[in-house]
């Protein structure tokens, strides 16, 4: 038994030593991000990357390199973010640049690229301008943008009989491109909506019981709610304490992503029409073979940012592996419709058109089991119907 | 009305945790001198301790004593942490120059940062509630929480506490003594560094109870203590610095006026604080129910200063084999090294430009982030807004933040020392929550971007030539300012202004032309980094970037031409390698902490003293 489990064991190291045994240098990719600001969001994230990686090096890496990302930390500064950038892909000699979660950073670092002609992309951040009014060539994202997600909520909202509308939303670029797109996707639905209130906390400096005073006084039918994070907390609470939620609709955006959501614990709202991620539910396939897998590499289980880093990191690779090159015209030419076959959420697509990504979105209800907040009644939603027109997106972008 | 009520209660329940931590502030403030940064992380720990103790006591001593007994025990324990703080990090830093300890404090910052990371994780933690006080009472109809109603209750008996701790204790009378003139206690025979690690104790204690009594209605995160250094400046210095009664009602003054706030204007919240703090110090300049500073220390602690010379032949010859090596680096080396050497030389300039008021000026600017980040909106809004060429935007960072200094110089230069000091950062944060907040202009945190350089100056090495031009230019300029009568007025104030006035200088008018000076370079910097990024944010006019420049002038030797050079070259080559590490922010809290009680006189400073005992320098070229 013994010898067994040491020729086991030998076995076993001989073939992880064989496996990264490459004849060549590794392929760098540079990642920027907020490590130590939105570490809540960065770190799970991180580790869907060295999922991937791993995956993929295990698999023989590509074009017989193995792929390598290096992790480096901007500390949210958008001047920092670019000086990294730099320094990754002159010094460090990374074939392209990924990263960012604030989308100011994003902004910077996609003009960046432009400038000095890299390939950039970009994962997390949320801002529609970033692939629509200041897209630009060098510039590709994953993650489904703002207008989409809030354009999915706005669709459940339409079908309610509410017709009063307050807003609560950070005061910056996200909060207010949140809020517009929703107004705007809702007064399309249902032209008779009346937005009576609008709050404007700053960004983590929330003071929730002034907000719902306030909210409560203008006496919507249903509020409109896009702050994240410990402000969220705090709106959560001070607003299930004051019965703002009673009665009402409330349509929240990114509220039922693990990062936001587990800290609330059991008193996750109820009834809250959300997006978000639901790991714990996913039915049999490669979204669940995801979970399982990140569960085995961590021993956590995955946030938004597990899942975002995670296909990132395989988009990346699919490029590279059609660009047959790592040069930045090749592998921009590579992106332009790659079609990234398996991903936990199933296959897609970087457009052509506006270099977004097919990356989709799961919208659900909040329920509270088991004193944790989960969604119910959850679906994944394909973005691409509620995206403007191919020639609304070609009049928003400068020219190509 | 009812509704009027309702918010007025919550105004003054948000009244609380401030209270807590700006009397903190406060009682350090006026004792030891010691503006401490680092209370933000106190509030932090606090709220953190706090949820950990929650978790474990009610289970031990049941729901109401564990839940109170956890707050208690919080006080107790981080204002050991205080007190250990003190006894390490400022104890042996008392004697450096005045507000030296700042940079130590902000040492701390980053190490608390790191360490709270490591210990309690990422994620944001959801603060228990306070048993039995779950719900609301109705009040005229408007539902109030039960748990604000004891906040409002609590907070004026810790100010009566506190009040009969100082008017009627041993210790209250030592800490007023202290608190009005430090020396003369120590004369009298009194353990002065008791007093001061007392002090500091119970002021990390207050503001960890701050932390903790806000968990009900909140939680503990990350970003909460520079979140907090805001508003608990603000509050500090609208009450008047070491005013207990004055923080109290400065404390209720914002929290009511934010609510207000809140409900009638709230796109601009964060401008409305700042723009009545600006009132407060122009109508009442040392705050409400602050005392005018008696200038007890006359001219600078510490041992006194070498007189300045321009550099004899053998400092010449240095500095001009220095600037040829950069001149020839682009023939040698990698492009990156260059980047990183016009991050360095607009670094360079911008924290030259803080130490000539700073240093040669005595005038401590908390704000000078608001002439570099201007200059650079300046630029970046004429290149937006008016396709202005390059070259010509670029005259704009320097006027834009030269007229803008005009404006604040006008208002800050009536004040002197942590006055002025407090007032700059009122208007940086100004300036900062007016870019931030009007979106129609600035675009907000979204930025002005594309806004690179014209095609001549455009890649690395072109611009790596301009900006060394530029920067180097820009920094003899301001030698050659401090060496010429002017400077010599300027140094003359800042040591003694009675005398100065004696001999006929009109002081303020030489600070308040220094000052715009000093904002024109500044905005000089804040050009070149516009056109070196291709971009700008409202980053570069936050406090961080403020202190960022304090620190490396502090660092280099603020006694010194050179410090800000050598201090910004320092701390922008040893973040740059460190930064790549994981918890890189608690080595560079560890590093600057360990130079500022090694090096107590800055690097220059400290070098020169090396370079005095072991004769390799001679006093008259010693700089």
């Amino acid at each position: 038994m013994n010898i067994l489990r040491s020729l086991l064991a030998a076995a076993t190291a001989v073939t992880v030593l064989s496996a990264p045994a490459f004849a060549e240098d590794p392929i760098k990719i540079g990642d920027i991000n907020h490590y130590k600001r939105m570490a809540a969001f960065a770190e799970p994230y991180r580790k869907g990357i060295e999922l991937a990686v791993s995956e993929v090096n295990a698999g023989g890496g590509v074009l017989g390199r193995p792929l390598e990302f290096v992790f480096r930390d901007d500390q949210g500064d958008p001047g920092e973010a670019v000086k990294i950038a730099e320094d990754l892909m002159t010094r460090e000699g990374t074939v392209m640049f990924t990263g960012a979660i604030l989308s100011n950073v994003g902004i910077a670092l996609s003009s960046f690229a432009k400038e000095k002609n890299y390939l950039y992309l970009a994962g997390e951040p949320l801002a529609d301008t970033l692939v629509w009014k200041s897209g630009n060539p060098n510039t590709f994202r994953l993650r489904v943008s703002t207008w989409v997600q809030a354009a999915m909520l706005a669709e459940q909202a339409a079908k309610t009989d509410a017709r009063t509308y307050a807003t609560i939303a950070p005061n910056y670029s996200y909060g207010t491109e949140a809020v517009e797109a929703f107004k705007a996707n809702l007064k399309r639905l249902k032209p008779d909506v009346e937005f009576v209130d609008e709050q404007w906390p700053a960004l983590f400096k929330i003071d929730a019981a002034a907000e719902v005073q306030a909210i409560e006084k203008a006496k919507p039918d249903a509020i409109f709610n896009v702050t994240f994070g410990a402000d969220l907390a705090k709106f959560v609470r001070e607003g299930s304490d004051r019965g703002l939620f009673d009665g009402r609709g409330v349509y929240s955006m990114l509220t039922g992503e693990p990062e936001y959501l587990e800290p609330l614990g059991e008193e996750a709202p109820e009834g809250w029409y959300v997006t978000g991620y639901p790991w714990y539910d996913l039915p049999d396939g490669p979204g669940k073979d995801f979970v399982a897998a990140y569960e085995k590499a961590t021993g956590e289980t995955p946030k938004m940012g597990s899942l975002v880093g995670y296909t990132m990191a395989k988009s990346v690779a699919a490029a590279i592996q059609k660009a047959g090159a790592t040069d930045t015209a090749s592998l921009i030419k590579a992106f332009e419709g790659l079609e990234v076959p398996s991903t936990p959420v199933g296959p897609l697509e970087y457009r052509a058109i506006d270099h977004q990504s097919t990356l989709g979105a799961y919208v659900g209800t909040l329920a509270v089991k088991d004193g944790k907040g989960v969604m119910v009644d959850w679906e994944y939603k394909n973005p691409v119907p509620y995206m403007p027109s191919d020639d609304e997106i070609r009049a928003m972008r400068p020219a190509n | 009305m009812g509704f009027f009520i309702a918010q007025l209660l919550t105004g003054l329940a948000n009244a609380a945790a401030l209270f807590l931590v700006a009397s903190g502030l406060s009682l350090i403030f006026g004792v030891t001198r010691i503006v401490n940064f680092a209370h933000g992380s106190f509030y932090m720990l606090g709220a953190y301790v706090g949820i950990t103790l929650m978790g474990v006591l009610p289970g031990v001593l049941g729901p109401h004593f564990g839940f109170w007994g956890a707050i208690v025990l919080t006080g107790l324990i981080v204002g050991l942490a205080g007190a250990l703080v003190e006894i390490v990090v400022l104890r042996p830093i008392y004697r450096a120059p005045e507000l030296f300890q700042l940079v130590a404090t902000f040492g701390v910052i980053l190490v608390v940062q790191d360490l709270a990371l490591m210990v309690w994780g990422a994620e944001d933690q959801m603060g228990p509630r306070a048993p039995g006080l779950r719900g609301v009472f109705r009040i005229l109809g408007e539902p109030i929480p039960k748990y604000d109603i004891v906040l409002i209750c609590i907070t004026p008996f810790i100010l009566l506490a506190l009040w009969a701790l100082i008017a009627k204790t041993r210790l209250g009378v030592l800490v007023r003594a202290a608190t009005q003139d430090r020396e003369m206690v120590a004369a009298l025979g009194v353990n002065q560094r008791w007093l001061f690690t007392g002090v500091f104790a119970l002021g990390s204690a207050l503001a960890s109870w701050g932390g903790a009594l806000q968990l009900p209605k909140g939680g503990a995160d990350l970003l909460m203590d520079f979140n907090i250094i805001g508003p608990l400046f603000v509050v500090t210095v609208i009450g008047g610095m070491g005013s207990l009664p004055g923080a109290f009602i400065a404390a209720v003054l914002i929290s009511v006026l934010n609510v207000f706030g809140v409900a009638y204007m709230p796109q601009s919240t964060l401008v409305l604080m700042f723009v009545v703090m600006a009132i407060v110090l122009i109508v009442r300049p040392y705050g409400l129910l602050g005392k005018e500073e008696v200038a007890g220390e006359h001219g600078q602690s510490g041992a006194p200063e070498t007189p300045i010379r321009p550099f004899g032949q053998r400092g010449k010859i240095a500095v001009a084999g220095l600037l040829l090596v950069l001149a020839l680096l682009p023939l040698v080396t990698q492009p990156f090294a260059l980047v990183l050497l016009t991050d360095i030389v607009i670094f360079a300039l911008f924290a030259a430009s803080l130490q000539f008021i700073l240093g040669t000026g005595g005038l401590v600017s908390f704000g000078h982030a608001a002439f570099y980040g201007g200059g650079a909106y300046a630029a970046a809004l004429m290149v937006t807004y008016a396709k202005t060429p390059m070259e010509i935007a670029f005259l704009f960072a320097p006027l834009g933040a030269g007229m803008l200094a005009l404006v604040i110089g006008w208002f800050c230069i009536r004040l002197s020392g942590v006055y002025f000091a407090m007032l700059t950062l009122a208007f940086s944060q100004l300036v900062w929550s007016l870019v931030f907040q009007w979106r129609a202009v600035t675009r907000g945190d979204d930025g002005l971007i594309d806004i690179w350089p014209s095609a001549w100056l455009s890649g690395t090495v072109p611009y790596y030539y301009f900006t060394l031009v530029v920067g180097v230019l820009g920094i003899l300029f301001l030698r050659t300012v401090i060496h010429a009568p002017f400077g010599y007025a300027l140094r003359a104030g800042r040591d003694s202004a009675r005398q100065a006035e004696a001999m006929g200088i009109d002081v303020k008018r030489v600070q308040y032309v220094a000052f715009a000076l000093a904002g024109a370079l500044a905005g000089l910097a804040g050009g070149l980094f516009v056109f070196a990024k291709g971009s700008v944010f409202p980053t570069e006019l936050e406090i961080g970037k403020s202190f960022d420049a304090l620190i490396v002038v502090f660092l280099g030797g603020v006694k010194t031409l050179s410090g800000g050079i050598v201090g910004a070259s320092f701390m922008a080559a040893v973040e740059d390698w460190l930064t790549r590490l994981h918890y890189w922010r608690l080595l560079l809290g560890l590093l600057i902490i360990a130079v500022v009680i090694l090096a107590p006189e800055g690097i220059v400073g400290s070098a020169r003293r090396l370079g005095l005992r072991l004769g390799l320098v001679k006093h008259t070229e010693a700089d």
